[in-house]
Order: C-alpha cells, then sequence, then structure tokens
C-alpha cells in the first residue's frame, strides 16, 4: 500500500470539506473494496477521509412506505434487521448474500454504491426497487446514478449519507455467484412495485442495468413463466473466464424467472 | 504520514503511534507480535486474519488499524480462559480433528465461535454456507463443519 | 498397558499451540535486527533485460541493498539444480538449463525473478521494488506444450531450441502395436489434465541470519524437507559447507508438493543475509505464490485401450505431453516419467502398456509434483478409459473392472513395479454397497422430476508410496537417497523424545509416531513428543512428499525401537539376573520367561542412565538409538469411489450429492488423522474436476488466474458430507504394515466426478474442470445433437 494522508471527521461538513480537497482524495466507509485495491496497488490516493467516526450516517428506519438506510450500515446489519425483513424481505436476502459474514459486518451500503463494481449486489436492489440515494448535496434517483463500469453521477466531495428504498408489494433478488469471488456473475432483482415491475440486473454487463423487455413482459402478468422466452441479447455483456456473454445472457433470463419464482412465495 | 491509535486488544488496552497506512493485521502482528492472527492471501478471500471487532468478525487484512480505532479487538490468542483451558469451539476443533496444519484455524475458529453465538442450532447446509469467507486446503472442510456443529451445542450448553 | 495406541483415534497432540494462536510459522518467527525482502519479477513472459538500474530504488527511505543476477553471478551463486536426471529414448540426457535465482539476461515467465530489494520494512522495500528499472525487449511467448514444439515457436532456452527436455518412454511398443491390431475393439481419448496451483494456505517464507561469530547461517523456511533443502543448497548453489548451515522448517501452513523444492527465495534470502550481516525475511504474498510457487499436472494425452470381445483390457497405449515450465523444478523430470507411466497399469492386468512422454519447456511457472504427482494424471488416464471403454462395449463399469482387475500377489506390472499385496474386489463389494449403487436407478428417476440430471462415476485407483528403494531409484535418474532417517532418544525419567526426518505440514505426526513409540514402549502418549524440522536436531532426513511418511519415516522409527528395546533386554537381563534370551518384552514390561520376574521400560530407563546396576564392561550406559530404514519396495495403497452428481439443466451447475471412498491403507495408526487425509485429497480432487484451473493468456503469457478471486480453491459449500471406510491388506514389507494415505482423495476423485458427470450428461468426454458453463455448453450441444 503506497502512504496517504489520513483524516478523520466526525461530520459531514468536514468530510465534505476534505474530501473536495484535491483529486486524489478517497473516501474511506468499509473499506472492503477500496483497501483491498490500496493493498494491490491498484489504487493509490493522496488522502483517505474515514467516514467510521459520523455516527450520523449509520442506521435503519421504516415507515411502511420507504426503509432508509444510513451509508454507513453494515450488510449484516441491513441482513439482520427486522424493521427491513418485515418491510423488504428481498433487501434483506440481498444484504445476506454479499460477500462472506466477515465482509458483510465490516462493508457498508454507502461504499458498495459509490465504488458501484459491476458484479456488487446493492446496485441490483437500488435500481431494482427504485430507490433514491441520498448526498450532502441533493437526491438522486436509482435510474441517474449508475454510470458505467465504477462510474456513479457522484461528484467530487459529495457523499452518500442515506438510500431511501420504497417498499414494493413483492420482490427477490437471485444471485448466480462466481465460485471463485463469490460476486454476481449475474444478480437479478425484480420488483412488482405496485407502480410497475423494475427488473435490475447486475453482474452481467458493464454496470447495473435494467431489463426492460423483461419488465413488459412481466407487467402484463408477474409469473416466471412470462419472461421464460425472453431473451437478453449477449452483445455488450461482459466476457470473461468465468462466464462468457452468451452464457450471462442466458442466465439472466434464469435468473429473472427464478426471482420472479422467489418473489411470489 | 503517522498517526496515533488506541484500542482494545484481548481486554487489554494498547496504543501506538503507526504510519496511517498500517493494515489492522499488520498492527496485530507486527506490532502487538500477537501472530496467532494469519495472513493467507491478499484480495479478503481466505480468511486466515479473522479477528473480531467488536464482537463481530472481520477480516483484519481489509481494514486499516485506524478503522478500528476505540474498537475492543479479540484476536484467537485471547479466546481460551486465563487457565489456559480451551473454548468450547477451540475442544471441538481438536476432538473432532477440524484442523491440519493449523494455518487457517485461528481464522476459522474466530469465524465459528461469532456464527455460532449469533445462529444456533445452525443446518450442516448453513454451517457450510458460513464459511463462505474461510479457505482451507487441508480437511476438505468435513471435520471442521463437525467441529462447528458440535462446538456451536457446546456454546449454547455452556450459556 | 491393556489397550493399543495403534488403531486408536487418538486427538492430536500439536492441535492445542494451533488452536491457541501459539504455532510457529516461518513469516511468525522475528529476529533481532530484522530487515526484509521484496522481489522484483518480471512482468513479461519472456523478455530480454537490456538493463536494470538500481540507483533509485538504493536511493530510497530505508533501502539496504538491491541485488540483481550480476550480482549472483560475481558472488559464484550457482543456479537451482534438479534432483532427477531422465534419460531419453535416444539415449541423452534430458536438456537441463541454467536456473539462477534472479534472471540473468533473459526472463522466462511472469513472476521471473529479476531484482531483490531489502530493507528496514517490508513497505519500504516494497516502495523501493516499484523505483528498480529494468528496461526489457519483449519477446514471443508460448505457454501451451503441444504449441511450444511446433516449427517456429519461440524457444526458450539456447540448450533446447525445439523446447523440448527429453522424450521418454517406458514399456514394449512392438508388443502393444501387435496386441492393438487384433484387438475386437479399441477406446480412445483424448483429453488435457488442467494446470493446478498449489496454494497451501500459509505462503511460502524463508528468514535466513548470518552468525560472524560461529561462521554460520540459520535458515527458517516453509519447506516440507529441510535436509534436502540445506543439502542442495549448499552443495550446489552457495558452494557452502553443509555443516555451516543449519536449516529450521518450524510449523509449515500445508505444502501439497509445493514447499519440496529449493527456490530462488531461499537462495537469495541466505546469501543477502551475510552480504547484510542482518537476518533478511521474504514472504510471500498471495499473488506472488499464483506465480512463483511450482504448479502442478498440466497434460495434454491420447490414451487408447485395446480389447477383446469380453472387454479384458489386452493392451494400452499412452502418449503424453507433458508442461514443464520455464526452467526445471527440483523434481519436475520424474513427475510425467518414474511417477506417472509406472502407474499405468492401474488395479489391471493389461498385459503390455506403451507410455511416451515429452516434456516441453514453455514461458510459465515451473511444474512439479503436486499432491499426487504423476499418480492422479495416470489414474485419470486410466479410469477414464475404462469407464469409457465400458459404455462403449455396453458392459458394467464395475463388471469391466472386476474382469481385469488383477487377483494373485505379488504381481509385476508391465510397467516396472511389483505390487506386494491388495484385494481390489473388496475395497469395490464396499464402495458399492456404501454408495447404495442399486438404488441409483430410483435416484436418478427422482431427480429428473426435479429438472435435474443425476450420473455415477467410479473410479478405482492404485497408488505407489515411498519411492524406493535407492539404488533403483538411483539408476532410474534419481540424485539423492530416498530413505528416512529416525531417533529415539530416552531420557532418564524414562519419557522419550522422538527425532524424525518426516517433516509434518498438517499430517499429524507428532501424534502419529508418538502413538507408534508410546505403543511399543507401553508409555502414555504424553510421555513421547516428536521433533522434526530442524537439521540442527534432526540425524537426517529425506522429508515429506509422496505419502511416504508412515511406511519409510514410521518404519525408520520402529527400527530404532527394535534397538532400543534389544538394548533394554540386555539391562533387564543385568537387573533381573537372567539369561538374556530369557528376557521377554511387551508393552514396556521386561519380563523373564516363565517367572513373575519383570522390570518396567521406566527401571531400565534410569540404569541407564544411572548405571550404578549395570554391566558397564559389556554394554555403553544411555539408552539412545537411531536408525536409518531405505525400504525394499514401494507401498501401493488402492481403493475404490463412487461419485455421485447433480446437474442443473438451467445453469450447468454440478453438484456433487454423494461422495463414497473405500480405501486400503494397510494397516492403520491413527483412523481419524487418515480420514482427514482423505477428506483434504478428495476435496482437493473434486477442485481439480470442477472448479481449479490455471489458465495463462495464450499471447501474452500474462497469469489470468493470479488470485482466489479467479483461481476458484473449493469452499466448504461446494463440497459433501464424505462417506468414508477402509478395507485393509497390509503390507507385506514393512513392520508395521502400513501404506499411505496422504495422496489417495487427490489420485481419485477427479476421474469418479468426471466419470459421473459424463455419465449424467450421456456424452463421451468433458474437459476438466466442469465449470458451470461448460457443463451448459455440453448440454446446447446434446440438445442441438437431439
Amino acid at each position: 500500500m503506497h502512504a496517504f494522508n489520513y483524516h478523520r471527521p466526525s461530520s459531514v461538513a468536514d468530510a465534505s470539506k476534505q474530501a473536495g480537497a484535491g483529486a486524489d482524495v478517497r473516501l474511506l466507509a468499509g473499506g472492503q473494496s477500496l483497501v483491498q485495491a490500496m493493498k494491490l496497488r491498484l489504487s493509490a490516493p493522496s488522502d483517505l477521509v474515514d467516514l467510521n467516526a459520523i455516527a450520523e450516517l449509520r442506521g435503519i428506519k421504516s415507515d411502511g412506505k420507504t426503509v432508509t438506510v444510513g451509508a454507513m450500515t453494515r450488510h449484516a446489519e441491513v441482513a439482520g434487521s427486522a424493521d427491513v425483513k418485515k418491510a423488504i424481505p428481498a433487501l434483506a436476502a440481498l444484504a445476506g448474500m454479499i460477500g462472506d459474514r466477515q465482509v458483510r459486518n465490516q462493508g457498508t451500503i454507502g461504499g458498495s454504491l459509490a465504488n458501484n463494481d459491476p458484479a456488487a449486489d446493492y446496485p441490483a436492489a437500488v435500481l431494482g426497487l427504485g430507490a433514491t440515494i441520498v448526498t450532502n448535496k441533493r437526491k438522486i434517483d436509482a435510474d441517474k446514478f449508475f454510470k458505467g463500469m465504477f462510474e456513479t453521477a457522484l461528484e467530487r466531495g459529495e457523499i452518500i449519507t442515506q438510500v431511501s428504498f420504497p417498499v414494493p408489494k413483492r420482490a427477490a433478488y437471485v444471485k448466480f455467484k462466481n465460485p471463485a469471488s463469490r460476486f454476481a456473475i449475474v444478480g437479478v432483482f425484480a420488483a412488482d412495485t405496485g407502480n410497475g415491475v423494475r427488473v435490475a440486473v447486475t453482474g452481467a454487463g458493464p454496470s447495473v442495468f435494467r431489463q426492460t423487455d423483461m419488465e413488459k413482459a412481466l407487467s402484463s402478468k408477474f409469473d416466471p413463466a412470462s419472461v421464460a422466452n425472453v431473451r437478453q441479447k449477449a452483445d455488450g455483456l461482459n466476457s470473461d473466464l468465468h462466464a462468457s456473454a452468451e452464457y450471462r445472457a442466458h442466465l439472466v433470463t434464469v435468473m429473472t424467472k427464478r426471482a420472479v419464482e422467489a418473489a411470489m412465495k | 504520514m503517522a498517526v496515533k491509535i488506541s484500542m482494545k486488544v484481548n481486554g487489554k488496552p494498547v496504543s501506538a503511534e503507526v504510519e496511517a497506512r498500517t493494515l489492522l493485521v499488520t498492527f496485530i502482528r507486527e506490532h502487538l507480535r500477537l501472530t496467532g492472527t494469519h495472513v493467507g492471501c491478499d484480495t479478503a478471500q481466505c480468511g486466515a486474519c479473522t479477528v473480531h471487532m467488536n464482537g463481530k468478525a472481520v477480516k483484519s487484512c481489509s481494514m486499516l488499524a485506524m478503522q478500528a480505532e476505540g474498537a475492543d479487538i479479540l484476536t484467537i490468542e485471547g479466546v481460551a480462559k486465563a487457565d489456559g483451558a480451551l473454548h468450547p469451539m477451540q475442544a471441538a476443533f481438536k476432538e473432532h480433528h477440524g484442523l491440519q496444519c493449523g494455518f487457517c484455524t485461528p481464522g476459522m475458529v474466530m469465524n465459528a465461535i461469532d456464527f455460532a453465538a449469533k445462529h444456533p442450532g445452525a443446518s450442516e447446509q448453513e454451517v457450510r454456507e458460513s464459511l463462505e469467507g474461510n479457505l482451507c486446503r487441508c480437511t476438505g472442510y468435513h471435520n471442521i463443519v463437525k467441529a462447528i456443529m458440535a462446538g456451536s451445542k457446546a456454546m449454547a450448553a455452556a450459556k | 498397558m491393556a489397550t493399543s495406541l495403534i488403531g486408536a483415534r487418538v486427538a492430536r497432540k500439536e492441535d492445542y499451540r494451533f488452536l491457541t494462536g501459539a504455532g510457529q510459522y516461518t513469516d511468525d518467527v522475528a529476529l533481532p535486527g530484522q530487515t526484509y525482502a521484496v522481489f522484483v519479477r518480471s512482468p513479461h513472459a519472456h523478455a530480454k533485460i537490456k538493463s536494470i538500474k538500481k540507483d533509485k530504488a538504493l536511493a530510497a527511505r530505508g533501502v539496504l541493498a538491491v541485488y540483481t543476477g550480476d550480482d549472483l553471478a560475481a558472488a559464484k551463486v550457482g543456479g537451482l539444480p534438479c534432483g532427477w536426471l531422465i534419460t531419453g529414448t535416444d539415449g541423452q540426457p534430458m536438456k537441463e538449463p541454467p536456473h539462477p535465482p534472479l534472471a540473468q539476461g533473459k526472463v522466462r515467465y511472469v513472476g521471473d525473478h529479476v531484482a531483490v530489494v531489502i530493507a528496514e520494512s517490508q513497505s519500504a522495500a516494497r516502495d523501493a521494488a516499484e523505483l528498480v528499472q529494468v528496461d526489457y525487449e519483449a519477446l514471443p511467448a508460448v505457454v501451451n506444450a503441444s504449441k511450444a514444439t511446433q516449427k517456429g515457436a519461440p524457444a526458450l532456452h539456447d540448450i533446447a531450441p525445439d523446447n523440448k527436455c527429453y522424450t521418454w518412454a517406458l514399456g514394449d511398443k512392438a508388443a502393444v502395436d501387435a496386441a492393438f491390431a487384433k484387438a475386437a475393439h479399441v477406446t480412445k481419448l483424448d483429453f488435457v489434465n488442467n494446470r493446478l496451483i498449489p496454494n497451501a494456505i500459509e505462503p511460502r517464507a524463508a528468514n535466513a541470519t548470518y552468525s560472524r561469530a560461529e561462521d554460520s547461517y540459520t535458515l527458517y523456511v516453509a519447506s516440507q524437507n529441510p535436509h534436502v533443502e540445506r543439502l542442495l543448497m549448499t552443495a550446489f548453489v552457495l558452494g557452502l559447507p553443509e555443516h555451516k548451515v543449519r536449516v529450521v522448517a518450524p510449523d509449515v501452513g500445508g505444502g501439497f508438493g509445493s514447499k519440496i523444492y529449493l527456490y530462488a527465495e531461499d537462495v537469495v534470502v541466505t546469501w543477502a543475509s551475510r552480504q547484510l550481516g542482518r537476518p533478511v525475511k521474504w514472504t510471500a504474498e498471495r499473488s506472488e505464490s499464483f506465480v512463483s510457487d511450482a504448479h502442478g499436472r498440466d497434460h495434454h494425452t491420447v490414451a487408447e485401450m485395446a480389447m477383446d470381445k469380453d472387454g479384458k483390457f489386452l493392451a494400452m497405449r499412452v502418449r503424453t505431453t507433458a508442461n514443464l515450465g520455464a526452467y526445471l523444478s527440483t523434481f519436475a523430470s520424474c513427475i510425467p516419467t518414474i511417477l506417472y507411466a509406472t502407474l499405468l497399469a492401474g488395479q489391471y492386468t493389461t498385459p503390455v502398456i506403451y507410455c511416451e512422454v515429452t516434456a516441453v519447456f514453455t514461458n510459465t511457472a515451473p511444474v512439479d509434483a503436486y499432491r499426487g504427482a504423476g499418480r492422479p494424471e495416470a489414474t485419470y488416464v486410466v479410469e477414464r478409459l475404462v469407464e469409457t471403454a465400458a459404455r462403449d462395449m455396453k458392459l458394467d463399469p464395475a463388471e469391466i473392472r472386476r474382469r481385469n482387475f488383477i487377483k494373485t500377489f505379488p504381481y509385476q506390472t508391465p510397467v516396472a513395479l511389483m505390487y506386494d499385496t491388495g484385494n481390489y474386489d473388496a475395497t469395490l463389494d464396499a464402495v458399492m454397497k456404501m454408495a447404495d449403487v442399486t438404488g441409483f436407478a430410483r435416484r436418478k428417476e427422482e431427480a429428473a422430476k426435479r429438472g435435474k440430471l443425476r450420473g455415477l462415476g467410479y473410479c478405482c485407483y492404485i497408488e505407489a508410496c515411498g519411492i524406493a528403494p535407492s539404488n533403483i531409484a538411483g539408476a532410474l535418474g534419481a540424485r539423492a537417497g530416498l530413505f528416512e532417517a529416525g531417533e529415539i532418544r530416552v531420557h532418564p525419567t524414562g519419557s522419550v523424545t522422538v527425532f524424525t526426518g518426516s517433516h509434518a505440514h498438517g499430517q499429524g505426526h507428532e501424534t502419529t509416531f508418538a502413538q507408534v513409540v508410546a505403543d511399543k514402549l507401553g508409555l502414555p502418549i504424553e510421555s513421547v513428543d516428536v521433533v522434526h524440522g530442524d537439521t540442527s536436531k534432526i540425524l537426517f532426513g529425506m522429508g515429506t512428499y509422496g505419502s511416504r511418511s508412515i511406511a519409510v519415516g514410521g518404519t525408520a522409527i520402529v527400527k530404532a525401537l527394535d534397538k532400543i528395546i534389544a538394548k533394554g533386554k540386555k539391562i533387564a537381563a543385568h537387573l533381573m539376573e537372567a539369561a538374556e534370551t530369557d528376557i521377554e518384552y511387551d508393552k514396556g514390561v521386561f519380563k523373564v520367561a516363565g517367572t513373575d520376574k519383570q522390570k518396567m521400560f521406566g527401571e531400565i530407563a534410569f540404569a541407564a542412565y544411572v548405571p550404578h546396576n549395570y554391566p558397564l564392561d559389556k554394554l555403553e550406559p544411555g539408552l539412545n538409538e537411531n536408525a536409518f530404514y531405505d525400504p525394499t519396495n514401494f507401498t501401493f495403497p488402492a481403493g475404490s469411489y463412487v461419485c455421485e452428481v447433480e446437474i442443473d439443466r438451467d445453469t450447468g451447475v454440478t453438484k456433487v450429492v454423494n461422495f463414497s471412498a473405500v480405501d486400503d491403507f494397510g494397516k492403520i495408526i491413527n483412523p481419524m488423522i487418515v480420514e482427514g487425509q482423505v477428506h483434504g485429497g478428495l476435496t482437493q480432487g473434486i477442485g481439480q474436476a470442477l472448479t481449479e484451473n490455471c489458465r495463462y493468456d495464450p499471447e501474452s503469457g500474462q497469469l489470468l488466474t493470479g488470485s482466489f478471486t479467479d483461481y476458484c480453491v473449493p469452499r466448504a459449500d461446494d463440497v459433501p458430507s464424505y462417506r468414508l471406510d477402509t478395507r485393509e491388506t497390509p503390507c507385506t514389507h514393512n513392520p508395521l504394515g502400513v501404506k499411505g494415505c496422504g495422496e489417495a482423495g487427490a489420485i481419485g476423485a477427479p476421474a469418479a466426478v468426471m466419470n459421473a458427470i459424463t455419465d449424467a450428461l450421456g456424452i463421451r468426454d468433458l474437459p476438466m474442470p466442469a465449470t458451470a458453463e461448460t457443463v451448459w455448453k455440453a448440454i446446447q450441444a446434446n440438445k442441438k445433437a437431439a
């Protein structure tokens, strides 16, 4: 790991000031991706702004219509939250599938979303539920947040403070894991929101995306059979050691079917 | 950049001045010389570095020491009783031959204790899934799974 | 003591330290004045080194030294040797290209050692390593062995312009060709035995220190065989007197073959410790382990079996191209030859066998022994071929095996080995019962209703352990002996320290060997400690590999025990005023035959060290004996495995739902430890079949599977709970009747899994590893064909 300057602000305002001070400043949340990248010297920030001491960034609230999760809330807290399990069980289940137990005890929702790893799980829930990302500067719709591989709408000095998830009628997340890394080769979050159907796919492409053909098919009938013959095009999908684009395309259909099936249970 | 750090490790307060880039595992192994916590990979897969931070299993190779500022850390050296008697989970690993070369063992035990405390009565499949963050190359996991199930029972009984 | 410790499930003596974090692995050793080494490694698979500039690195904070290949050459540090000379079919010795510890002029694989930076801290060394400026001229690379021998392929070494190290053969080619000519049926397969990366969870590490006072070195190293490490390093590389180097392999976190070898890093830190007058430590990061530990397997094979109309095997013909990587690792040359072709008879009476092996240099990490070493590759050839032959001949796969089993022993195979004993029907019968083979059709039908494809596969393997005897191995090219040494040191108060050359890195020797000794001496196991892994304490040792420890190392201990007991009888005879021939011994009790006079072992020990009433005129005081044991033959563990898989049609995901294994390891000292060895071996074997695959980019030679996020080592939820049992035909030529068990699972599992998968899919072959996508594609191809 290269050397860096370390900051430990106790308020979002201070953190924002420090984070905006230079181009190579990075925010440190749980560190489950960033510390790894720094260890392997793939990332070498000049400064790290550690968000761990900012109490206001943690916590879960639920009012029956919306579940709000603080940016520094750990995956295990979301997975184990009685409120989340009651309001959006699919979100709790998804959080319980991220990485492994130890990673879930340390990784945060804000860190995951800001990183926007193409194979991360949280982006599927955020996009699949049409959540709102709240920052210290504004509110960003899920549809406008994810910009591409490891790219988001966040600006320099902008810090995610919380994420608001509207409670759907029914939803489920199904993940086909990379056997080695346990990230998603294909993860599908399917939600019948009460205001339309949303299908968000992670792992398959350069960034999480909505599968609109499947959404259309499911809007007429929310049933696995509706998507059984809807094909995902392989063009533009990821292709690597673990899965070709063609195989990923096939898995999008299979996982969507399974997600709908699970949502109906 | 040097930073001041203080935390509790195995019940004892410790403080030091370290480079900001010091990982928690490096702090534990090199500064405190508690070498029971191991490093088996550099991508957070193997789990040999697992310790408890405020009662939860975390990978000490995947966090800066500063991320544990003020925290309560438990390492494998702090698990057995002061008189040397093994914790029920450690005893179960011995009884069921849940270790061979011993290198992954501290991480396995630390994760298992946290898991068993939160999921008493877990099924074999759940125990296997709980080990997603721990690699063992010797045992084929068979006896680790048996040990965790037995250790979990023993922990519940000891409550 | 009433109950025997031999055969008992004794909990391990070594566990307490490992469970409490008190184990001492190499990286845990911190020496006063410790410095840290980081290696600069080649980012190219093949390149000329035009220049290396050290000045920036040398000027960096905390840096003590930077050394390159030129520095080692100037200091006359030699190259890394190969321990086995193979002579080719042309009568010529194999090509042995220079293997400098730090590259000289050229790098030949990604990860090849270019320079070392030594600094006051690990992070300073790592920072400075980035400042070493190496100017490379990239050359074309070749990573595939078959491509490396084609015309126009880039040549790695001047002495092997066609990249061939040797072409070697075993067996009677003319007789095999003749048998094929008259065969009723020939089954042929063409497959790859996938390249694996061992990945012991403890990364390799070395920490060396030089004492000016004694003019001697101490090297702490994660090694499976410290004496061999010392011998090779002193005699061939550093030219040091052997007695001036102490090698300590403390607790070692798994090896699986990868820690047998003398590696460049060990040599460099040892040499540098004297240059700097300070201890120098290097610990691999996992990314370094991936590129620089010796890899395993990587064969391409075409294999044929000739049969008569009843499925009786008439002959077998095998051609293999073996990838050796960029340089010859310590035992690389004997793996695809001596430890491979000799196993091709398997459990069968195939009367004639011919095997030809071409070993090839490529721009990849060196390849050497990995759990099983040649024997898994041989078993895969035989057992995939036999299962396919059964399908071709419409015979039950168990039946075709039974028709061809060797039934009388000793049995001379056509590929040099003489099996001393075995009972192959017994293990096959037992495993079929255990796996409920008769209920399989019902389970398959039930699975189909759930949309799953279910398959069942067998593997009946043979293994040769405890490679020996030394003189025959020497005639075949071995450059070292293959014996083992043991010492029993009885202390005056009757407790015992056992010293063994068999290093333990997970196998539990501290318990198993203590069981043998405590049992024979009638002592509680707590009174017996086993010491290994330190050349300053142990007489000598050939180390731990090839499942040899109990059969060879254990026998050396028994031989030393015999000497202890023989001397004890003399002392007892004196104490009880009886004739030595009248003394009977059993489990710690010396009796005068036909009387109630007796002396306990502890009394004899005390008398030996406090020789007040002692035959000093005829007998030396003290009770301390050692023995060297060179076996007369290999041992031949064998077993039968049945694997049952379920495949998800939609995704191609394969799940091993049942795995039953019945092994014959001869006599078993500690069944609990033996089961653990089988569990681990099976998991590595299932890993080879389903998840593990080392891949290099064919053009650039970059390692594509360079971390645990891309190279899939099995996790707990990838494997089932195993069903195990044993049958016992004791080895006929060692006193314990033991055979060895460390590699069996890794040898037998891959073929069993692949036989099950091909059965489920109804296809002839599928490359390993059978990843979900590979299986899914096979399902798609099946659909198209149908």
